[in-house]
């Protein structure tokens, strides 16, 4: 069970949150220029690697917040909250 | 190869079973194949038997980082199901079914194997719509699923004791696939390696691809690094299940797959009381006995990406929360043994058999609940590195789906829930 960082309550018991999935680079903006491999990359393709991501979660029984943090896939060492490693290597 | 019967059993018998030849040999490894299959698991001892078989190469290496069948294909709850919405997953899954009915008679290997039904449990109108729906796709394709009422789901499964009236989720109907089954998983590695390795293929353990080579001139590929040396080969097929990512990310090929941890536990052996394979969709949790009586118990992904092979806590006490409710009279089993895997998902939830960009790179990937999948998987990918086409069983699975957004968005799987 994950101690998850959540930036307003402080440490808490992974069974107040709900996983909210990866999180990505911003969303591009000028969608009519950008090829379309790159959009589609956007839209499909996660970070998934053997080590740290950045992830959504959501504190459902808590204070309600949403917010990115890095979790190592494989040892699950969580690093720091709303920080983030490089997106897309 | 040694033909197995009743009267090599007995005739070893005699001699105390120390006469027994090897299932497989354990060569030299060469220097150059025409084909390298990374991984021997199921899905890549397959992809090597049915090479041999059906399309006449067998001079191939396949590469196991660990030992043989020590992945995925040890680690699932060895269900047999062609129960899917998609049209196009619908007959893939159904010729896996069939071939697994005949592969014992077709590697003369005893898969013990044993078709039982497997009835869905459902607790909620939305999902027994999306059940229905996949019923009435799968009547096109000769796939069967059929509603029973809560009585008949009852007698069929005595102990199925909860989700009475005054539960907060009481059963509404039962959906029975009876073309489901359970066979032994070991028995599925062991068996196609031994078929294939009396072809002429050569199986590698402990031989860790390290990366990728690609001619620097076209790209194409070239062949593998290992811990034991560089190998060559002018097909490479990566069959490697949660660590697809790892092997592809060597030259710079992304795929629209995440990694994740799927976990299973068993109980103590105890006498027969369930025949079927029990789905409960709404709870998150299925179940089967085995064959020494173990309850083998399957639940939920953990939700976050991980290459993990162990058990996180509270996924193994939510599992076993919605087991209780269901099946109040198991709070008295003790739970032996626990294990869990890294498997891929594509972004649709359908798998990705298919050649790549890269010339002579095959992948085989996103198989989320890939036991089943394991005869047909191999027949195709045999089928496209052979021949470079797609079999029409899996040309609507290439990788090229994704870069004009054609997803097969699958509902049969365990993600889905």
């Amino acid at each position: 069970m994950l101690n998850i960082p959540c930036p307003y309550c402080g440490n808490r018991n992974e069974s107040e949150f709900i996983h909210g999935g990866p999180a990505k680079a911003a969303r591009p903006e000028d969608l009519a220029e950008i090829p379309d491999a790159d959009w589609v990359h956007y839209l499909t393709v996660p970070r998934n690697v053997v080590g740290p991501i950045n992830e959504f979660w959501w504190h459902v029984k808590g204070c309600g917040k949403w917010f990115t943090l890095t979790r190592n896939t494989l040892t699950h060492e969580i690093n720091d909250s709303g920080q983030g490693c490089t997106d897309g290597d | 190869m040694q033909h197995y019967s009743i009267f090599s059993l007995a005739r070893n018998a005699l001699s105390g079973h120390q006469k027994w030849s090897r299932a497989w040999r354990s060569p030299e490894l060469k220097k150059r194949y025409d084909v390298i299959i990374i991984g021997a698991g199921g899905h890549g001892l397959a992809t090597a038997w049915y090479l041999a078989e059906n399309h006449g190469i067998t001079n191939i290496a396949v590469l196991e980082r660990g030992w043989l069948g020590g992945g995925n294909i040890a680690r699932n709850t060895v269900t047999i199901r062609s129960n899917y919405m998609r049209d196009e997953s619908i007959p893939f899954y159904v010729k896996s079914v069939s071939l697994y009915e005949g592969l014992t008679k077709e590697l003369n290997y005893n898969l013990m194997y044993s078709k039982r039904s497997m009835i869905d449990v459902v607790q909620t109108y939305p999902r027994l719509r999306e059940i229905k729906r996949r019923m009435f796709n799968m009547d096109l394709y000769g796939a069967t699923y059929q509603q029973i009422s809560v009585e008949e789901l009852r007698r069929r499964i005595p102990a199925l004791t909860g989700g009475g009236p005054e539960s907060r989720l009481p059963i509404i109907a039962g959906m029975v696939h009876t073309d489901a089954a359970v066979c032994r998983h070991d028995a599925v590695a062991w068996s196609y390696a031994r078929a294939a390795d009396d072809r002429g293929v050569e199986i590698h353990q402990n031989t860790e691809v390290t990366r990728l080579v690609r001619n620097g001139r076209n790209g194409e590929i070239t062949g593998v690094e290992t811990n034991r040396g560089t190998i060559h080969a002018k097909k490479v097929a990566v069959v490697v299940s949660g660590h697809t990512t790892t092997i592809t990310d060597t030259i710079g090929l992304k795929l629209p797959v995440k990694s994740f941890n799927l976990t299973a536990f068993v109980s103590e052996p105890v006498k027969p009381v369930i025949d079927v394979v029990v789905n409960c969709p709404d709870m998150g949790v299925y179940l089967s006995q085995s064959d020494k009586g173990e309850l083998v118990i399957g639940g939920a992904p953990d939700p976050g990406q991980s290459f993990r092979r162990d058990i996180k806590q509270n996924v193994f006490e939510d599992t076993v929360c919605s087991l209780l409710e269901l099946f109040p009279a198991f709070k008295r089993l003790k739970l032996m043994r626990q294990w869990g895997g890294a498997l891929d998902i594509a972004h649709d939830a359908s798998p990705i058999v298919s050649g790549t960009d890269i010339p002579g790179l095959y992948i085989s990937a996103g198989w989320w609940g890939g036991f089943k999948a394991v005869p047909a998987g191999g027949y195709t990918l045999a089928h496209l590195i052979a021949t470079n086409q797609p079999h029409p069983l899996i040309a609507p699975f290439s990788l090229n789906r994704f870069d004009k957004l054609n997803f097969i968005l699958e509902s049969g799987t365990t993600t889905a829930r």
